[in-house]
């Protein structure tokens, strides 16, 4: 036992469970939260309404002028007031249902959601010996020089783990529709299992093409290639501007497209909601909740949507790095990333998440959802196909302009 | 009856595949998402109130049918005399009269009826008007308050007091009862 316990190295326990009490609790749940927010808003402008504006700290009691606004917008503590009114509402749970299984499908939801985001890297790396001058002036040991990587979890299988935890996800969605004994839940469970697992297909399938440029399956290598050599879409710096990359261009933007079209379809989102479609399931899978388990189904969905976008950003979007990055003095270069600049690139990985997530918001009031049949068509007969397809011309093209 | 024959428009391939009129439906949505996003702001002027702070008020017409209210003449007599027209065709029956007879050493013996009780009940009232337009004495008139609301039924009620708090004087209508005729 002495000798198991001497061979944990305490110092990566202790790093890993800050970065994931850090992404965890102050990043992807605030997100979440936020992203509610951001849904109400943003759907409310573009409907030409004005959207939940009245909730704020409320200055005004104390003589203060004005609430606190950004850019004019109030309402900016409305993700408080629902995290209250989730709480204290009543928890009920219905006679008819399967109690244990009722209790089981938020969490089934929740977990995986939240699970998938140690792959995902955040950002470089921080150089935490930068803070030894301040930390050796106030009279605590420095940090060993050793940067600390920005991703909970270096894996190797990066995506194949994300996709493993992620379609565990569906099983929330099915035993809380079979749980919950009524038929609208249970329509919507089956219509949600049905279209998981289709465009799970095209959801693999689309990034083969992309392991197949990068030749590994390591997210954070993956970034690190893109910030030296340009983003798989943005192929305009370093090993970017050759012909072998450019003539790559198509076949990743049709993956990029894909991608996104399955990613749509896994976190049921609008154009593809059959799990809850409000205009002939009432509310779907999760009718028959109510309380803190129906805002487990909530966050759980936007907590998918924000790994989601992660792992697209990451794959296309060069993850944490900075456009053109390497050519304007901001680029990564392994051990030798100043610390303020590993906090730039969280953030600018953060701000292209929030972009993605504004992104899937604008969707869904643009396009009209699918029809059940439609839907399936769509996954088996177009999607499955042109990812098929879409190997098979990433592996051509590769094989005839070879990448350096 | 001559038969049109409409024909189904052909959609161009880059339409039937969603591309163009995708990026058509995202301009649209994010148009009217920056418009109104600006409006918000206060970068560009707003088309609509937010109404518990900002109200329409001095905009409203001179015809506006708020809360129906009873009224007295310049030499404070209730104008009303009980005829009970206003009850009578009130569609939701909100109002309810009970006459009362003026005792003949009154002044305005001579008007012979005032109402003991006058109840609106504004939970029934549709702000219709025509008691108004019926009334032959012009005494009960409807007002610009729109924002009728309580926390009860009762508060609701809206009693003989209450209508003549809300009313006060009106001049210069009919003069039958008074020297000024």
């Amino acid at each position: 036992m002495g000798h198991l316990l001497a061979n944990i190295d305490l110092t990566f326990l202790i790093a890993s469970v800050v970065k994931i009490v850090f992404l965890t609790f102050l990043v992807i749940l605030p997100m979440v939260a936020y992203s509610v927010y951001a849904e109400r808003r943003f759907s409310a402008v573009i409907q030409d309404r004005v959207g939940p504006n009245r909730t704020g700290i409320p200055l005004t009691l104390f003589g203060f002028k004005k609430d606190i606004q950004i850019l004019g917008i109030g309402g900016l503590t409305q993700p408080m007031a629902d995290g209250i009114k989730f709480l204290l509402k009543e928890d009920f749970t219905p006679k008819s249902v399967n109690a244990f299984y009722y209790w089981l499908a938020p969490c089934l939801t929740m977990v995986p959601a939240l699970m998938t985001c140690v792959v995902l890297p955040f950002g470089s790396e921080l150089r935490l010996s930068d803070l030894n001058g301040l930390l050796s002036w106030v009279g605590l040991p420095g940090f060993s020089a050793v940067p600390v990587p920005s991703v909970i979890a270096d894996l190797s299988v990066g995506p194949l783990y994300t996709f493993a935890i992620a379609s565990l996800g569906v099983y929330g969605i099915v035993i809380a529709g079979w749980a919950s004994n009524s038929k609208y839940p249970f329509l919507g469970g089956v219509r949600a299992s049905a279209q998981m697992i289709s465009y799970e297909l095209s959801l693999g399938l689309s990034i083969i093409p992309v392991l197949m440029v990068f030749g590994e399956l390591n997210l954070a290598k993956m970034s690190i290639y893109q910030d030296a050599n340009g983003w798989l879409l943005l192929p305009l710096w370093g090993e970017g501007l050759s012909w072998a990359r450019w003539a790559l261009w198509i076949p990743m933007g049709l993956s990029f497209c894909i991608f996104v079209v399955a990613m749509f379809a896994e976190t049921n989102r609008l154009p593809f909601d059959m799990a809850e479609c409000e205009t002939e399931l009432v509310a779907g899978y999760h009718t028959e909740y109510s309380s803190m388990k129906f805002a487990l189904f909530f966050l759980g969905e936007y907590a998918a949507m924000i790994i989601g976008s992660g792992l697209a950003v990451t794959l296309f979007l060069g993850g944490w790095s900075i456009p053109f990055g390497p050519l304007i003095g901001l680029g990564y270069s392994a051990g030798d990333t100043p610390l303020w600049l590993g906090l730039l690139h969280i953030g600018v990985f953060l701000v292209k998440i929030v972009a993605f997530i504004l992104f899937f918001i604008l969707i869904r009031w643009t396009l009209p959802r699918f029809r059940f049949d439609q839907l399936m068509k769509l996954g088996w007969m177009v999607m499955f196909e042109l990812a098929l397809f879409n190997v098979l011309l990433t592996a051509l093209l590769m094989w005839l302009i070879p990448l350096k | 009856m001559a038969t049109i024959f409409v024909k189904r428009p052909k959609l161009a391939w880059h339409e039937s595949w969603f591309l163009s009129t995708f990026a058509k439906g995202l301009k649209i949505t994010l148009g009217h998402a920056l418009k109104t996003f600006l409006e918000i702001t206060g970068k560009k002027e707003k088309v609509t109130m937010e109404y518990p702070e900002q109200k329409w008020d001095k905009h409203l017409p001179e015809y506006y049918r708020g809360a129906p209210a009873l009224v007295t003449d310049e030499q404070d007599r209730e104008r009303c005399v009980s005829c009970q027209l206003c009850e009578f065709i009130c569609p939701p029956k909100a109002i309810r009269i009970t006459p009362g007879e003026i005792p003949s050493d009154d002044p305005w013996a001579k008007v012979e009826k005032r109402p003991k009780e006058f109840d609106i009940d504004m939970t029934r009232c549709i702000y219709c008007g025509m008691c108004e337009e019926v009334c032959p004495e012009q005494a009960i008139y409807l007002r610009k308050d729109y924002a009728i609301t309580g926390e009860s039924r009762a508060e609701l009620m809206h009693d003989k007091a209450k209508l003549y708090q809300i009313g006060g004087k009106r001049v210069g209508l009919v003069n039958k009862w008074n020297e000024l005729k």
